[in-house]
């Protein structure tokens, strides 16, 4: 028998390993998401598939140049520097200027994916990051250019005239979201001596609800249907590559800190309320796709539940109270920070250690 | 709902090309090599030099202290050698035997004892003789098994007959083969730990063995208490501190030994072995080995003499019908890596497997993307992710921290890491580098 050294290969076990891999992770996130871009294209025209086209295009240069730079291995084509750029896009209104896009993937690649030392070291979620940094630099951009509805959808002026309301009012804001359509309305219908519970009212009504969860409505390119992005979800929780935990704990928290703020609050359809708080704004799209981010979520299930917990928790605070009428991306941002605290605390139990703390001789 | 553990995960399975083969035996090569160190703990020490003409079972190596096992020739023929070899373990002192003469031992079986006559001590000293050891892969030597300390308080034999390994299929085979030997094999290894009961645990993808034992437990209706299980199958199951964990819902007290927990467990081969050995004085020459993987021409079950090279065993099983990247002896998730085909099998050699580049994976790994499934799979309730990391950056403290003892090595980290990162292999080294660190 002929000696087979040369062709035979030697390893430290295990010998086989799963069909799992980075790349398919990352353009399995793709996938997830291509039905909720597509929806928006559709919606809201092309200028929305320029604006992904051009911000997946600068994440996965920006990531090439950085790795050539760096003398690092370039992995550009791994997926993830795509999911960036597509999350970033589906984070700007529709209609923001393109160059500040492909800006905010720079920001977003290269200051917090590359510096910090490339895929899986970052601490903030990249694309949220480079949407902060856009909502400082270009407020005006990243909260006025949005779609402009024709007559019969919710937010056009005609629905809310039919609700009763001062056209002059509601012509600025029903060009808006319906986040923000909350969170401004009530003042205005305070000026114009309306009662505050209509608001109430119309974000509540069916045709809203509706509107929201198969996605007629305004907000940023990506987060308008609750129904395309749930699909996406589905096939990550599907594919493993999510588990329920974080998307979970946070909508959960949201949902019951609405509706116990609604109801301390004598609004009597707080449940409404509620359901209109998780269907509206970024919430299903931050909870199932970036707040799941591999990268900047604590790894245990215990601390996922905490750290969804604490998004949803400051999601609510923002919304309810704070001076944005949307907070799924600073509540994840924030969240991010403490993954390595909220990790340290949530380390799953070793097996045999409770035992061995309560039967007394066993050293460990 | 059938028993199991905490994590665990499920790769593909691989059984089916040697499932339902039936034992064969493979041709007596011609010539065996036998390692003096087949177990766990000290080498044994040669009792034969070269030129010495031996037979079939005769003793060729003495247990060297308590935690050791005696060596015995499979075949009978002339010492062409006792000299240094390549093993598993590593360079190892073996007697090299050429086949010549009878095969007095299998061809004439000695009268079978009656082993309820003898006392628990009698079944031991004959188990001792025979050289067994855990056949079930760690080659563990059963007579350190069997002799609790008396605090430890045994009271029940677990026997092992999940087969855990993805191609593996030589205890499943046992099982519905020898159902009847199985469990004489476990009332004679009850007799000897003096415990009252047992359970045999089957994983539940092995209906046909279990339906076999079932049909032989209730056949026989032994007056001793031994119940069948159906486990979940699911990775590690078959690991011991998972298999007690499964059964009797008993955790074992980390960094403690498996008889802490009241339970001892053996596998079904090994209490085969143990029959043969005690009823018919057969020491363990043989064993069952399942050869596999993509690469050899006739996969299937096989009867081997202890001490036949893999380049034997190739020839037997029809050559190679397609290059194989890897040779592994053992299952596919813990098993050793060999690179040369001269490498004799052992007690403990569950398997051959000869597996093609598609089968195995060769990709590079890159750094943690902390997606957590290492965390979520692991049976311990370790974090392999925040382990690797320590290890590469060559922080044993924080390795320290991290309870690298208590891995068990069963390497489903490693598996389902998208990264492809070793990561049981970075156990492994934290384990050495803290234990140099602290001697």
């Amino acid at each position: 028998m002929t000696d087979k050294k040369d062709m035979l290969h030697v390893s430290y076990p295990p010998h086989m390993q799963s069909g799992e891999s980075i790349p398919g992770v990352m353009w399995s996130v793709v996938g997830a998401l291509a039905p909720a871009c597509a929806f928006a294209v559709y919606l809201f025209g092309p200028p929305v598939l320029v604006l992904i086209i051009v911000s997946v295009i600068s994440a996965v240069t920006a990531e090439a140049s950085m790795q050539f730079l760096l003398k690092r291995p370039v992995t550009a084509y791994d997926g993830s520097a795509a999911v960036t750029g597509l999350l970033l896009a589906m984070n700007v209104p529709p209609l923001a200027p393109v160059w500040m896009v492909a800006l905010g993937s720079f920001f977003a690649v290269i200051i917090v994916k590359q510096l910090f030392g490339g895929l899986g070291f970052n601490i903030f979620n990249p694309a949220l990051a480079g949407r902060a940094f856009l909502m400082a630099s270009w407020p005006l951009a990243m909260t006025t250019k949005w779609y402009s509805f024709s007559a019969g959808n919710v937010l056009s002026p005609d629905i809310g005239n039919s609700f009763g309301f001062p056209p002059a009012a509601f012509d600025a804001l029903t060009r808006a979201t319906p986040l923000s359509l909350l969170k401004e309305g009530q003042k205005l219908l305070a000026d114009n001596n309306v009662a505050a519970d209509r608001l109430y009212d119309l974000v509540t009504s069916p045709a809203m609800l509706k509107s929201l969860f198969l996605g007629n409505v305004g907000g940023v390119a990506g987060e308008t249907s609750a129904l395309l992005l749930l699909a996406g979800a589905l096939f990550l929780l599907f594919r493993r590559i999510i588990t329920w935990h974080i998307p979970v704990a946070f909508i959960g928290t949201v949902a019951l800190s609405t509706a116990v703020y609604y109801y301390t609050a004598a609004v009597p359809c707080f449940y409404l309320m509620a359901l209109f708080h998780c269907l509206s704004g970024g919430l299903f799209l931050g909870a199932f796709f970036m707040a799941t981010d591999v990268v900047t979520s604590p790894v245990s299930a215990k601390g996922m539940i905490a750290f969804g917990a604490g998004c949803g928790l400051i999601t609510s605070v923002i919304r309810l109270w704070g001076g944005y009428p949307e907070g799924v991306a600073y509540s994840i941002l924030i969240m991010n920070a403490f993954v390595p605290l909220i990790d340290r605390f949530t380390r799953p139990r070793v097996f045999g250690t409770r035992v061995s703390a309560r039967t007394a001789g066993v050293e460990r | 709902m059938f028993s199991s553990f905490g994590g665990g995960m499920h790769p593909p399975e691989h059984k089916s090309a040697t499932k339902d083969l039936k034992f064969i035996n493979l041709a007596i090569p011609h010539s065996c090599y036998l390692s003096l160190q087949q177990h766990a703990g000290a080498p044994a020490k040669p009792v034969v030099s070269k030129g010495d003409t031996i037979s079939e079972g005769q003793r060729i190596g003495i247990a060297q202290g308590f935690v050791s096992a005696h060596v015995h020739s499979s075949i009978p023929g002339k010492v062409a050698d006792v000299a240094d070899i390549l093993t598993i373990y590593g360079t190892r002192q073996a007697v090299i035997v050429e086949t010549e003469g009878a095969f007095t031992a299998s061809a004439h079986p000695s009268q079978p004892v009656d082993w309820e006559s003898l006392a628990g001590g009698e079944i031991t000293e004959r188990i001792n003789d025979a050289g067994i050891v855990d056949l079930g892969g760690a080659a563990f030597p059963t007579l350190v098994k069997l002799s609790p300390s008396a605090e430890k308080r045994i009271d029940t034999l677990i026997i092992n007959g999940t087969e855990w390994e993805p191609y593996l299929t030589t205890d499943d085979m046992l099982m519905k083969t020898y159902p009847d030997a199985v469990i004489e094999g476990c009332r004679i290894t009850m007799k000897a730990l003096g415990v009252a009961s047992a359970i045999i645990g089957v994983e539940d993808n092995k209906r046909d063995s279990y339906k076999a034992l079932s049909k032989s437990l209730a056949a026989m209706n032994p007056p001793e208490n031994i119940s069948i299980k159906k486990l979940k199958t699911k990775y590690p199951q078959g690991a011991e501190k998972q298999l007690i964990s499964s059964l009797l819902r008993r955790e074992f007290p980390s960094g403690s030994l498996p008889g802490d927990t009241g339970g001892i467990v053996q596998n079904v081969g090994t209490v085969y072995a143990i029959r043969e050995a005690v009823v018919f004085g057969r020491p363990l020459i043989m064993r069952h080995i399942t050869v596999s993987g993509g690469a050899i021409a006739r996969p299937g079950n096989y009867k081997v003499r202890i001490g036949m090279r893999i380049s034997d065993i190739v020839d037997e099983c029809g050559g190679f019908k397609r290059q194989p990247a890897k040779i592994v002896m053992g299952g596919p998730m813990c098993g050793i890596s060999v690179h040369s085909m001269d490498i004799p099998v052992v007690k403990g050699t569950s398997g051959v497997l000869f597996l093609t580049g598609e089968e195995v994976s060769f990709r590079d790994y890159s750094p943690c993307i902390r997606c957590g499934k290492c965390v979520t799979v692991c049976p311990v309730g370790l974090l392999p992710c925040d382990l690797g990391n320590a290890v590469e950056k060559e922080r044993l403290d924080i390795a320290a921290g991290l309870n690298p003892f208590d891995c068990i090595m069963c390497g489903s980290c490693s598996y389902v890491c998208p990264a492809k990162r070793p990561l049981s292999h970075f156990f492994k080294i934290a384990q050495e580098k803290i234990q140099v660190v602290r001697e």
